[in-house]
């Protein structure tokens, strides 16, 4: 195939990727797109092996390694619960950035293959791309592995942080570049080797002191980061697929983790530069006096709902790891049933990546048009009856709207407490993953509910 | 004088970057999971540099350190273009409508 004819196809597959994240305007169209991407990805695949014309033996190897890597796709993707979505993006990602490196390192030992030039002797231009795209994508690889660690709870959401962290980050970021540098010079594969090195370090080193509840940004940072490196490969393969969605997939994640920022009013840098909870002890510890709480027991919520002509569920991340989703439908089903309207309020940072909570809720047959985003529903509080707070803390804290002390002050929160009452399921008082108490749980129109989301979420099905 | 191709090439990106900046903010917030999910896959199009790499032995042996990184990428990526896909298929499944 001319080089000229299959870059038109890759150009068309471009195309066909930005229809598949079009799609996503709307779930009716959603689906349609999703197709789009797998036709775009089929016409990029099919077109390499016709433009590289090598029917030989490496071919069956090709497909055969496609089969097994395709198959355990796959099964990875039928068998995942949908509650461990987060970690299995977080592990999706690391394989992009470690594909990435593997291209550039092959790149980088066999320049003719690509049109690179020849070995010792690399164009200027194509040795910075595929040791960027090489650097971004081990970066990449190794902050999402540790990404992966945390939100699996393998390894502890808190922040790890020492004495000089971001020096020693900005000091290694810097000679990375130098290393690059040197490299156009010497075309030393030591200095390259290094330069891979190296940027695993800076992964780890970048991802440890983001605390647990950062992850939707880190996740979506990530995403983006996997972006730049597909780019980064893209300009050394001079490929126009690799490079539309290099630049998609680069402001895709930007944007989310501009969103999800915006959702916890932290500036991008105040997330990356650290976690929350380590600065915040000192306030956390002040609060400690008991205040009085009302609490009460799963047939006082089911008469109070019952009687309800209108509820708000406001689901969190607790919801999640109670597994509560099927449960609380059910709930809402036996509600409907006595005539209470129930919508469902979804905050930009409930769970731990963007959009968590709807797949949930969808993955349980919540009809999507009865799940609202903040903007929409926030209003809505002033007028309804109950709000069942279901393993959701942090973004119901009036705190954020009251004390400028706060170190969540000027975060969007759902105005849970204007409602007549407000239902408060939680294990214990404990404070949230900000480290802060919510006020809330001590309001006159707050009943605690203190017991395992699932649990009484059943119970109050029970007494329905 | 004429133009580096690199300088095209350059132009798709920016171009590309500023066509996903919109589209991404016309993602409806509840598919935000989906959107991680399937730029996921379609990222895993660096497939196209692994099978280049794999193929591109100069001698006769299939698999030299080159061809294996290729090989090895080619695993990596194949396994994220059908887990992306295929996930991003089942989630986009469970959203439905209210039945009337």
């Amino acid at each position: 195939m001319s080089s000229n004819l299959s870059a038109t196809f890759y150009l068309i597959s471009g195309i066909l990727f930005i229809l598949a994240l079009r799609g996503l305007s709307s779930p009716e169209t959603s689906r349609q797109g999703n197709y789009f991407g797998i036709a775009g990805m089929a016409i990029a695949i099919i077109v390499t092996f016709l433009s590289v014309g090598n029917f030989s033996y490496g071919f069956i190897y090709v497909l055969i390694f496609l089969v097994i890597g395709g198959s355990i796709g796959a099964f990875i993707a039928f068998k995942i619960p949908m509650t461990a979505m987060p970690e299995l993006v977080a592990g999706f990602h690391s394989l992009v950035g470690l594909a990435a490196v593997f291209v550039a390192i092959s790149a980088f030992l066999n320049p003719e293959a690509f049109n690179l030039g020849s070995i010792g002797n690399i164009k200027l231009a194509s040795l910075i791309e595929m040791s960027l795209g090489a650097a971004i994508g081990a970066i990449t690889f190794s902050g999402s592995i540790i990404a992966f660690l945390k939100l699996r709870g393998i390894m502890s959401g808190a922040p790890i942080t020492f004495k000089g962290q971001h020096f020693i980050n900005l000091f290694i970021g810097l000679t990375i570049i130098f290393l690059i540098y040197y490299l156009c010079r010497t075309q030393s594969s030591n200095i390259f080797w290094t330069i891979v090195t190296i940027s695993f370090l800076v992964g780890v080193l970048l991802i440890i002191p983001i605390g647990g509840a950062d992850m939707p940004v880190v996740i979506s940072m990530l995403n983006s980061y996997s972006g730049w490196a597909a780019a980064g490969i893209g300009f050394t393969l001079e490929n126009t697929a690799l490079i539309i969605t290099g630049a998609l997939v680069g402001s895709s994640g930007a944007i989310l983790s501009y969103i999800m920022c915006k959702g916890m009013n932290r500036s991008f840098f105040n997330v990356i530069l650290g976690g929350w909870g380590a600065t915040d002890q000192a306030s956390s510890a002040k609060g400690k006096e008991q205040k009085p709480t009302k609490s009460g027991n799963a047939d006082d919520a089911a008469f109070l709902m019952k009687n309800a002509s209108s509820v708000i569920i406001v689901p969190g991340y607790g919801m999640a790891v109670a597994q509560a989703q099927h449960a609380l439908r059910e709930m809402v089903d036996a509600l409907k049933k006595n005539g209470v309207k129930v919508s469902y309020a979804i905050h930009p940072v409930a769970g731990r990546m963007p959009g968590h909570m709807n797949v949930l809720l969808a993955e349980a047959n919540v009809p999507y048009d009865e799940v609202f985003e903040l903007e929409e529903i926030n209003n809505d509080f002033a007028n309804c009856d109950v709000a069942y707070v279901i393993g959701a803390n942090d973004v119901t804290n009036p705190v954020a709207k009251s004390d400028p002390q706060s170190p969540i002050y000027g975060m969007p929160v759902l105005d849970v407490e204007k409602s007549k009452s407000v239902l408060f399921v939680k294990r214990s008082l404990s404070p949230g993953y900000a480290g802060i108490d919510n006020d809330l749980f001590y309001r006159d129109n707050t009943l605690m509910l203190f017991a395992d989301a699932k649990k009484m979420t059943e119970e109050i099905v029970k007494s329905l | 004088m004429e133009i580096d191709p690199f300088i095209f090439r350059f132009s798709i990106f920016i171009l590309s970057i500023f066509v996903g900046y919109y589209v991404v903010w016309s993602v409806t917030p509840s598919l935000h999971t989906p959107l991680m999910s399937v730029t996921n896959a379609i990222s895993s199009v660096i497939i196209v540099g692994a099978i280049i790499a794999a193929l591109a032995s100069n001698s006769d042996k299939i698999f030299e350190t080159s061809s294996i990184f290729g090989f090895l990428a080619i695993i990596l990526a194949a396994v994220n273009i059908f887990g992306g896909f295929l996930v991003t298929q089942r989630m986009l499944q469970m959203y439905k409508k209210k039945k009337k």
